[in-house]
């Protein structure tokens, strides 16, 4: 089976020399969902500039459904890796929540009656069917998220990564988030800090810190091993244990 | 997220100017501009027959005169510089209730006021019928460069986000006790507006990458705006008809 994301031996430093990521591999399975744990300034937003090519490693290779991460494959790669960025005013740019939609597969060469289509499809998804014509800045932060979420899928990727999708949601927004993702059915990888949605969407988790993974394995495991989130500065919040 | 809504310089409607696609309206206001400040300056009843072309537009398109007088207030700084022009222009000079006027100077006070205010009242009765959407999807029609029209559809989203960041920031220093009355106290304002700009830019670059990561070559996909009906050409060219056959009056009588 190929894999949908196969990362090998990635390394990168920043120009000034900084190493973010220093031998990094991981695979992932079509149809799996993980999530990508570490502390701030662990190099999780670096790696996954690294999976479209939007920074390019020092060492290694990163190859999407086979495809590798190379020049001349780029646009089809990031068809092929649809990232949810963290701030989704940083991704919503357009006048409409349509227009913005329909900013990915129009780039991607996909036109006319299919692209109404796919645009149509993707807001039902994530359940914003009745808002297309209005301003992404007349949405509230969940809508904005969910919005953010359809202008990936309406580019039919084969791996979703999600930056830091929870944060800045209410409790209603993050549930309503969390259930969105559960119905999509697609692999996705899920950076985060938020441990407990963690373990609700992804059975499996990787931890990174200081550019390295240093533990990969079912999430319930590595977030019941007190031990290791305690080296790597992570932390259940107040209330809450692992059996 | 205090912004409205609408633009403050949109009036909502379903009039038949309002009907009119955006690239017919644009076309016709910026004739009518044109035909305005071919007139020479001396013709007096050509001004007052631009402006009643302009109120049959209002009455068409319902849009109050009060509600226009407003906004049409953003022209007072310029019309500044030619409330001077009497006073400094050469001569010969007009006595008038005391005051020494230069008759040149008069006429070029006339000049800017009358063809400034009826270019500003046109601009904004093309903005009171026309969504800002409309307006750029009416340039993209009329094939203005693809550069111009992705700046001003990136302007229209970020300018409410910058100002709401910029809402928050103030709302921020309100409520540390800061309140800039007086000039010394500006400072920290100053450098609110200092870092608002190094915030703008990164987020400039966050869009940036956000947008190549879904494929962003360098020019936005052609949104569908539909081409323009005859019929709603020769409504719309009516206006500009008009303010040429006024024009060339006040060419052949002056």
């Amino acid at each position: 089976m190929t894999a949908s994301l196969e990362v090998t031996g990635l390394d990168f430093a920043y120009p000034d020399g900084t190493p973010a990521l220093r031998g990094v591999d991981l695979r992932i399975d079509p149809g799996e969902r993980v999530a990508l744990l570490g502390p701030n300034g662990a190099g999780k937003t670096t790696f996954v500039l690294q999976l479209n090519g939007i920074l390019t490693p020092t060492a290694g290779t990163v190859a999407v459904g086979g495809l590798p991460v190379r020049k001349p494959n780029l646009q089809e790669i990031r068809r092929r890796v649809g990232i949810v960025f963290q701030d989704p005013d940083d991704q919503l740019f357009m006048p409409t929540v349509r227009e913005d939609v329909a900013f990915g597969p129009a780039n991607f060469g996909v036109t006319g009656a299919e692209l109404t289509a796919r645009v149509d499809a993707a807001l039902a998804e994530v359940g914003m069917a009745g808002h297309a014509d209005r301003s992404p800045l007349h949405l509230s932060g969940g809508q904005r998220r969910r919005v953010a979420l359809a202008t990936v899928l309406a580019c039919d990727p084969e791996i979703l990564v999600l930056d830091e999708p929870s944060s800045n949601l209410d409790p209603v927004a993050r549930r309503e988030l969390a259930e969105t993702l559960l119905r999509l059915d697609r692999t996705l990888l899920m950076v985060t800090h938020d441990l407990p949605y963690a373990l609700q969407l992804c059975p499996r988790s990787v931890v990174v810190d200081d550019g390295r993974v240093v533990a990969d394995g079912p999430t319930r495991d590595l977030l019941a091993d007190a031990d290791l989130l305690r080296a790597h500065r992570l932390e259940l919040p107040f209330g809450f244990a692992l059996a | 997220m205090g912004a409205g809504h609408s633009h403050p310089l949109y009036l909502p409607g379903t009039s038949v100017v309002h009907r009119l696609p955006a690239q017919v309206k644009i076309v016709a206001a910026f004739l009518t501009v044109l035909c305005v400040v071919a007139t020479p300056r001396e013709a007096f009843p050509a001004f007052a027959g631009y402006l009643l072309l302009l109120v049959a537009v209002w009455v068409a398109a319902r849009i109050p005169p009060g509600w226009l007088a407003r906004r049409a207030l953003i022209e007072a700084p310029f019309v500044v510089l030619a409330v001077l022009l009497p006073f400094t222009g050469p001569d010969p000079r007009i006595e008038w209730a005391g005051l020494s006027l230069s008759h040149a100077g008069l006429l070029g006070a006339w000049n800017i006021l009358a063809k400034g205010t009826l270019g500003v009242l046109t601009s904004l009765t093309l903005a009171a019928t026309t969504p800002m959407r409309d307006l750029l999807l009416g340039l993209q029609r009329l094939r203005a460069p693809a550069l111009v029209v992705t700046i001003a559809t990136l302007m229209l989203r970020y300018a409410d986000v910058i100002a709401a960041e910029a809402r928050r920031m103030r709302v921020a220093r309100i409520a540390r006790g800061h309140d800039p009355r007086f000039l010394w106290q500006a400072g920290a304002t100053a450098r609110g507006i200092g870092s608002l700009f190094v915030r703008s830019y990164e987020r400039g670059e966050r869009v940036h990458l956000a947008m190549l990561a879904r494929g962003w070559t360098g020019t936005l996909p052609a949104a569908g705006a539909a081409a323009a009906a005859r019929v709603d050409w020769a409504r719309g060219l009516a206006v500009p008809v008009v303010a040429a056959a006024v024009a060339v009056t006040a060419l052949v009588t002056t």
